[in-house]
This record gives structure tokens, sequence and C-alpha cells, in this order.
């Protein structure tokens, strides 16, 4: 959602704020893990956008400056702080896998909840990075932006994310991951 | 290309990340691969597994509702402070300028209308056969005169050691105004010279000697009296009678 430079005198904060509403709290919800901590964690961003939104930068991407808004309250509370672990980013990750694929079966079975469950239980910057690209299908570019960080680490940041992913959801098949 | 550096694509690929070229390149790559189309499926079934999956969480409709109102309340309040820093200076400068430009031109056609009118006695008076009723160069001789004849009096300039010199005065009429109109000689050129009270002449203030039909105009007011010096010198003549008479004890 990039917002036109003409534009932003004339857009108010609420137009181009509250469309984003459902996606924030999504988001924060899975952060969190906790309904009111969510909400809390959405009020917060919003309080702290409205305050900030003379000084976002016309012409820029107004969704991934909420997400970071909402990506830095999460990391400065008391959850986050606890939560974020700092990853070690290996830029020399090998891409290919050699794992036995769970995603097949994951369709057989057609058990969303094992995703859910296998989501929130892999680390936050792994759950995060999942969200965004898959979920709020961002692209590379807006998911460095929320996170602050290089498109290259974005990249194997999610290739790890994913390994993670399929090693949690190997873990639950039915018979472990040999029956997979 | 080995199939480990295509592998390594897939994840950009099924992202939409990669650039069209190697996009095509990639799917060439896949149908001719049965190992790397089977990796392919695999990561796009993931990739919307998580998708459905990631969409999980929705807000209770208190929360929606109590956050809706408290965006529309602080944009209002923020249009409300918009509207006291930004529009009501804008429109009160706005009436101030239409204020000023009805004013301004009111003023600009009331003077207009003070210059033609003056103008037209001056020259009519000059055009006239008897131009002054008291004939006199002694200002103690023109001065009385007016007594009794006009609701005022005023004083007249001693003109020895000027070039100056007072040819008389008759009473006259602005605005259904009656006041004096004495006539000065300098180098034979005559300059008028108009006397009223001054809440009657005209409200309106000439700054400055200006033109009206080629004819100079001096413009002051003192005393409560309103005068106005018209003629066809130069402005330093006009500078200098106006002084004078400005000066008069």
């Amino acid at each position: 959602m990039e917002v036109p430079d003409q534009r932003v005198s004339a857009a108010t904060f609420a137009d181009l704020a509250l469309p984003l509403f459902d996606q924030l709290y999504n988001f924060a919800h899975w952060l969190t893990q906790d309904r009111h901590e969510a909400e809390d964690l959405v009020q917060e961003t919003y309080a702290k956008a409205l305050r900030g939104f003379s000084g976002f930068q016309p012409g820029t991407n107004f969704r991934a400056w909420m997400f970071r808004i909402l990506r830095n309250s999460f990391l400065t509370s008391r959850t986050g702080l606890k939560a974020m672990i700092p990853l070690e980013e290996d830029a020399h990750e090998t891409i290919a896998s050699n794992d036995p694929s769970p995603e097949i079966a994951l369709v057989e079975q057609a058990n969303r909840e094992l995703v859910r469950e296998a989501l929130s239980e892999i680390s936050i910057p792994f759950r995060e990075i999942l969200l965004l690209c898959d979920v709020e299908e961002m692209s590379y570019g807006e998911i460095a932006e929320v996170l602050a960080i290089p498109q290259g680490t974005v990249m194997s940041r999610l290739h790890r994310a994913r390994k993670a992913l399929r090693a949690r959801l190997l873990a639950k098949a039915p018979g472990g991951v040999n029956a997979v | 290309m080995p199939c480990e550096v295509w592998r390594g694509k897939l994840d950009a690929y099924v992202d939409g990340e990669l650039s069209l070229p190697e996009s095509n390149a990639l799917a060439g790559h896949l149908r001719g691969c049965v190992g790397c189309a089977a990796e392919a499926l695999e990561r796009v079934q993931l990739k919307r597994s998580v998708a459905l999956a990631g969409k999980r969480y929705e807000p209770s409709t208190d929360f929606r509702s109590s956050i809706a109102k408290s965006l529309t309340q602080k944009s209002e309040r923020r249009l409300g402070f918009f509207w006291k820093i930004l529009v009501v200076p804008a429109l009160l400068t706005l009436l101030f300028v239409v204020g000023l430009n009805f004013y301004l031109g009111r003023a600009k056609a009331e003077r207009q209308h003070v210059y033609s009118e003056l103008a037209d006695l001056h020259v009519a008076t000059l055009a006239s056969t008897t131009p002054v009723d008291v004939v006199s160069t002694d200002r103690h001789t023109v001065k009385p005169w007016f007594e009794g004849k006009i609701p005022f009096t005023f004083n007249l300039p001693e003109l020895q050691g000027t070039d100056f010199s007072l040819v008389g005065g008759r009473v006259t009429y602005l605005s259904q105004v009656s006041g004096a109109h004495l006539i000065y000689r300098i180098r034979k050129h005559e300059i008028s010279v108009f006397i009223f009270p001054e809440r009657n002449a005209t409200s309106t203030s000439i700054s400055g000697p200006v033109q009206e039909r080629s004819f100079n105009f001096e413009d002051w007011t003192q005393n409560g009296l309103r005068y106005f010096v018209v003629g066809d010198v130069g402005p330093n003549d006009m500078e200098r009678i106006g002084k004078l008479l400005r000066d008069a004890k």
C-alpha cells in the first residue's frame, strides 16, 4: 500500500490504517499467542502510528510501516523480549533439503490445525517471516523493510523457517518422521 | 545447471521473487526434472498450508469497534485541530482580505469622486469671469471675509519672500458641505486650496501627491480641517504651498 505524495495530505490516517486492522491483529496474535496481549499490541501500534503519521514518508509503503511499528512494539514488550532469541544468520545456508517432505501427507490429512500448531511452536523470528511472506504475501523487499534486515537475510531466514516448520510437521505426523 | 542450483532458487520461485527470465528458465527445468518438480510442488503446498493456517485470529467485534471509534475520534480531533490552526486563520485572513479590498475599493471610489469634484470646481472656478468673491492678496482681508459664511475658521500663510501670491477666495460646496476655496498663483499658474470640516469632507486619506486628469493633488488633515490642494504646477510647488499652509499661524 504505497501512499502517493499528493494523496497523503488528503488521506486521513484512519482511511489508511483501518483496512489493515484484521491483518495486524492476526499477526499480533501469532506473535503474542494471547488475545489480550494482541489487543494491547494492536492498540499500541495504532497509537504510535497515529502519533508518528506526520513523520511517515509519502511514497513509501504504509502497510510495511504499520507492520514494522507493530513488530517493534512487540520486541520491546515483555513477551517479545523473552521470546525473541537472536538468530545466527547463515548466508551460506544450504538451500537444498534432503529431508523427507511432509507436505503431501499434510494435504492428504487436510490437517490445518497441525500446521497451526507447528507454526506456533517454531521460534518467533521464523514464525513472523513465514506469516509476512505466506499470509500477508509481502514481497522480500517489504519483509526486509518490516524486519529491518537485508533482502539476502530475508531469503536465508525464510528458507530456514520453512525447514524448521517442515521438521515440526514431520514430528507431528502420525507415527513420527519415519511414517511420513 | 545442476539441480542443486535450481533448488536453491525454488523458494524465490514459489514466492514470485524471480525475474521473468529466471522464472522461465526454472519452469523449463521443472518440466524436465521430476525431482525438482516434486520439490517445487511440496514448497507450493507448504506455502499454501501456511497461508491457510496463518489466517487464524480474528479480532473481537468490541475491539474492532473500539479501535475504529478511537481512530475516528482522533481523526476528527485532528481535523478540528487542523481547522483551528490552518483553516480558521485562513478564513479569517480571506475575510480580512475581502473586507480590506472592499474597503479599499470603496475608499478608492470615494477618493476618485472627491478628486473629480475638486478638479471640476478648480476648472469651473478658473473658467468663471468672477473666480473669487473676495479679491485680495492680503490674508488678513481674505480670512475675515469667510466669517459667518462657513462654520469654521482657518489660518492662512504669510507669503512674503515666496513666489506664491494669494488671488482671493470664495465659498464652495463639496457633497452639500460648505467650505473655503482659496486661489493662489505662482508663475501664472493658479492653485486651488479647498478647506472643509474633516468629518464632512471625506474619510479617505490621500497619502502623498497624486494625479487626476493631469492635475496634482495634495491632501492633509489638520486641526479638524481637511485641506485639498489642486493645481497644474509640479509636485515641488504643490509641496511648498502645502507646507506654507500647514505652517500657517
